[in-house]
């Protein structure tokens, strides 16, 4: 369904390539984990996919083909038209990713505003609904608050909801849950696992933590200073590294935590 | 309490009822700002208030005559009871007396006002409709970022007296749109006055224009840059829609504080504006006031615009707690 | 950042060049500014008179020297005690905080609400209008709030600092952190604003000398000539327009300086 080729993205001023030829694929309803430090290039590859790269401010080659269509040099007005629609984006700090002087509903309905011609009270409906499918508690009420009112774990639920509202094919997440506690990050998992289950949309997951990866993904591919250094099913890169980086991510969770994730 | 039961009704009604009370609340404290500020000018005032016996007599009057007529003014009464007095007499229209007119200072005041108003909402309105569209349309372009700063800092630098003099010459003494010099009376000649204040205006704004521009384009800028930019970017909004349905609303709180300031600015402009063009307004009753040590004069027209000034900071505040709830005492309900 | 800044070496530039020329005019001018009859009456821009001649045949543009240095030095005696009372008083409550900082914080708010010519016209009318002196204090104590609120915001911002707390574990006494912490990392703040504080105060003393109750003759002063010019618009327009000028470029050159002074900040961070 998605598949990146060859994908070389260079800053200028800096030194090395940000992305320095990644090769990627994720099939129909599979979640997909790309793990690496701060500088890996993990975010700039999923920025590229979604449409968010600077163009006019880098330097970039490759491919990337969303069921066959070309979207790294697709012009803008092709790739409005996916962005929201086909693949929905979730990012890492949901207090500042969202409008703060409007409220949670019109937020979450914004990409059916965008994309279709369906009336308020269909748009409201369907918002309602997508906020009680993220088990939002009294959607209702939460479609009239503004983000300052809501706790981080239930504005990513709201970010998530208006990420899935129009059904798109692919969902990228970056970091979601990095800023939220620990019960409210296993809490999120679950839901993106349900998500995945009735809706069969696929995710690519960005994290800088292995075992977060490990507890939701299928497959999990790792990069290291733009390279991608290893991939494969997410129990076989756990327990069976290949590559010298990887093993170095795996020692660096505490122990039992280890011992411990992956059921 | 009160606020729980509102909630109960209706969560509209409890939202109107917060806001009611911040606007009392900030109502009450702009009416203690400007009392602090006439009782401090009073105070000021009268400290030197010998001179106004001096003033209307003369240097060569005898002491005794001195004290008499401070006594007769009431200058020998304590400080409190005289602001008291003062102040109770602005709520009632009596401003005192002259010295140098030796007439109740609301009347010389009142036309002086009117036309100051007139002139300020002009110049305010002119402001507005020059220095938003262009502040908008500059933060958009990349390009000749440089040149079009160099221009601003330019605009920032002409004063407007300058500019004053200028457009006198050019429209006045060249192209004889207008007599510089000779304000033409608003009963007899209502399109010669307007026109007189329109240039009058032009030059009071130009330099407040070129502070908006760039204040609007580093604001906007700021926001363009922030994460829900992005956010909105992802769902396929193209660059329009970000800009209306996200950007202005959040760029708008600091502007409309900004554009507060500005008329406080406008007032002060005015004040060298209308010398300039020799607009018979309260400024320059001001400036002749201050010369001629005529205080009570001084004093009204000090409290008049210091109203002015704590009206428009109000305005502004309560304009900004609508926009943003973030900064309603309390949060909405 | 090697970028080269343009405004910050266009900035001074011309300042360094104004400066320099104002300089010169405290002890040279091509005549004596007060001389009458130097040269014809009412005459135009020359190689003899660079900016003409007024009515009582006084070349302009010695009289212009010698008001720019006026107004440059007004302003620089404002700047001085604006910038020195206002950071000190900024520097201490911001540091320290408390309810003398809050307080002083609303006494702050309410005045810079104000336009700053009004409050200087106020002062002006206490003390007696038209001398130097006088405009100096009024102007300089209507400065002292904004650079007061300037420091102090900059100092609280870095009171919880990190390195500044480290500092104080490591038993560094407060004047010792003042001196080396806080001040070079404000410096960068303070520079801005104070290119548009000597800006401010040059309008403001110009403003004021326009209006009669800034500075008067027999010292020069821009301002003033300048309403005097506009007296003979008719008949020596060069006269508002040499005057005017001058203005307009110091305020120009030192806000091109001020620009790039930010613009430096800016790309060092």
């Amino acid at each position: 369904m998605l598949e990146i080729r060859d994908l070389h993205v260079k800053f200028p001023g800096r030194d090395r390539e940000a992305v320095a030829g990644v090769s990627l694929s994720i099939r129909a309803g599979e979640i997909l984990g790309l793990v690496g430090e701060s500088g890996s290039g993990k975010t700039v590859t999923a920025m590229s996919v979604a449409g968010l790269l600077p163009r006019k401010q880098c330097d970039y080659s490759g491919e990337i083909l969303l069921d066959g269509k070309e979207l790294l040099h697709a012009d803008r007005a092709e790739l409005r038209n996916i962005q929201g629609r086909e693949i929905g984006v979730v990012f890492q700090e949901p207090q500042s990713a969202l409008d703060p002087l409007m409220k949670i509903g019109p937020q979450v309905e914004e990409v059916l505003r965008v994309h279709t011609s369906l009336s308020r009270e269909e748009r409201r409906r369907q918002a309602v609904e997508a906020m009680a499918a993220v088990e939002l508690p009294e959607a209702e009420a939460v479609y009239e608050k503004y983000p300052h009112q809501l706790s981080g774990g239930m504005l990513q639920r709201a970010m998530i909801a208006a990420a899935v509202i129009a059904k798109p094919k692919l969902l990228l997440l970056d970091e979601p849950t990095t800023a939220l506690d620990v019960t409210i990050q296993a809490q999120i998992l679950e839901l993106l696992k349900r998500l995945n289950r009735e809706s069969g949309v696929s995710m690519l997951f960005i994290s800088h933590d292995l075992n977060v990866v490990r507890k939701l993904c299928g497959r999990v591919a790792v990069m290291q200073r733009g390279l991608l250094v290893e991939e494969g099913e997410a129990q076989e890169v756990f327990h069976h590294p290949h590559h010298p980086y990887t093993r170095r991510l795996i020692a660096a969770i505490p122990t039992r935590k280890r011992k411990e994730g992956g059921a | 309490m009160k606020s729980e039961i509102f909630t109960l009704c209706s969560p509209r009604l409890s939202e109107g009822y917060l806001l009611m009370k911040y606007a009392l609340k900030r109502a009450a404290a702009g009416l203690a700002t400007i009392l602090i500020v006439s009782f401090l000018t009073f105070a000021a005032f009268s400290l030197i208030s010998g001179d106004t016996a001096t003033a209307m007599l003369g240097t060569s009057a005898t002491p005794e005559r001195l004290a008499a007529l401070r006594a007769e003014l009431g200058l020998d009464r304590p400080l409190l009871v005289r602001y008291g007095e003062w102040l109770l007499g602005f709520f009632t229209g009596n401003l005192g007396v002259s010295t140098s007119y030796k007439q109740p200072v609301w009347e010389i005041l009142g036309a002086k006002f009117r036309l100051t108003l007139c002139l300020s909402l002009m110049s305010f309105v002119l402001i507005t409709a020059v220095s938003i569209p262009l502040g908008l349309w500059s933060a958009g372009r990349r390009r000749f970022e440089g040149a079009r700063t160099a221009l601003n800092q330019l605009g920032m630098a002409v004063p407007s007296f300058f500019t004053g003099i200028l457009l006198s010459w050019v429209f006045g003494v060249g192209l004889k749109w207008f007599m510089p010099g000779q304000f033409p009376d608003g009963k007899e000649d209502f399109a010669g006055a307007a026109v007189y204040l329109f240039f009058a205006a032009v030059a009071l704004s130009i330099p407040r224009i070129a502070m908006t521009v760039r204040m609007l384009r580093s604001t906007v800028q700021e926001e363009l840059g922030k994460d829900y930019v992005r956010t909105a970017i992802s769902r396929g909004n193209d660059r329009g829609q970000v800009l209306r349905r996200h950007v202005l609303k959040n760029a708008l709180p600091p502007v409309v504080t900004f554009l507060a300031q500005t008329m406080a600015e406008i007032v002060a402009g005015s004040i060298v504006v209308e010398q300039v063009f020799v607009i018979p307004g309260l400024g320059r009753m001001l400036v002749s006031s201050i010369a001629g040590r005529d205080y009570p004069v001084v004093q009204a027209i000090v409290v008049i615009l210091a109203f002015w000034v704590v009206l428009a900071g109000t305005a502004a505040d309560l304009i900004n707690q609508r926009i943003d709830p973030r900064l309603r005492i309390g949060g909405a309900a | 950042m090697k970028r080269r800044n343009g405004f910050l070496t266009a900035g001074l530039v011309l300042t360094c060049a104004l400066a320099a020329l104002i300089l010169l005019g405290f002890f040279w001018t091509p005549y004596d500014p007060n001389a009458m009859a130097a040269g014809p009456k009412f005459g135009g821009p020359s190689p003899a008179h660079w900016m003409g001649t007024d009515n009582f045949g006084r070349d302009i543009f010695s009289r212009v020297l010698k008001g720019a240095g006026a107004t440059a030095s007004i302003a620089l005696a404002t700047l001085a005690i604006g910038a020195v009372c206002g950071c000190l008083a900024g520097a201490l409550t911001g540091c320290f905080g408390g309810p003398v900082d809050e307080l002083l914080m609303r006494l702050n708010d309410a005045l810079t609400a104000f336009p700053n010519i009004l409050l200087a016209l106020v002062v002006i009318s206490l003390l007696e209008p038209g001398k130097k002196i006088n405009v100096i204090l009024a102007l300089g104590l209507v400065f002292i709030p904004s650079f007061a609120r300037v420091t102090r915001t900059a100092f609280a911002s870095l009171r919880d600092v990190n390195y500044i707390k480290s500092a104080r574990l490591m038993g560094a006494s407060n004047p010792r952190i003042l001196a080396i912490h806080m001040l070079p990392n404000t410096a960068p703040v303070l520079l801005p604003a104070l290119t548009i504080g000597f800006n401010n105060a040059v309008l403001a003393e110009a403003s004021m000398s326009f209006l009669g109750i800034g500075v008067t003759p027999p010292d020069a002063s821009l301002g003033y000539m300048l309403s005097e010019a506009q007296g003979m618009l008719f008949a020596a327009p060069w006269y508002a327009a040499g005057t005017g000028l001058v203005i307009v470029l110091m305020v120009f050159s030192v806000g091109l300086l001020g620009e790039g002074l930010r613009r430096q900040d800016k790309g060092v961070l």
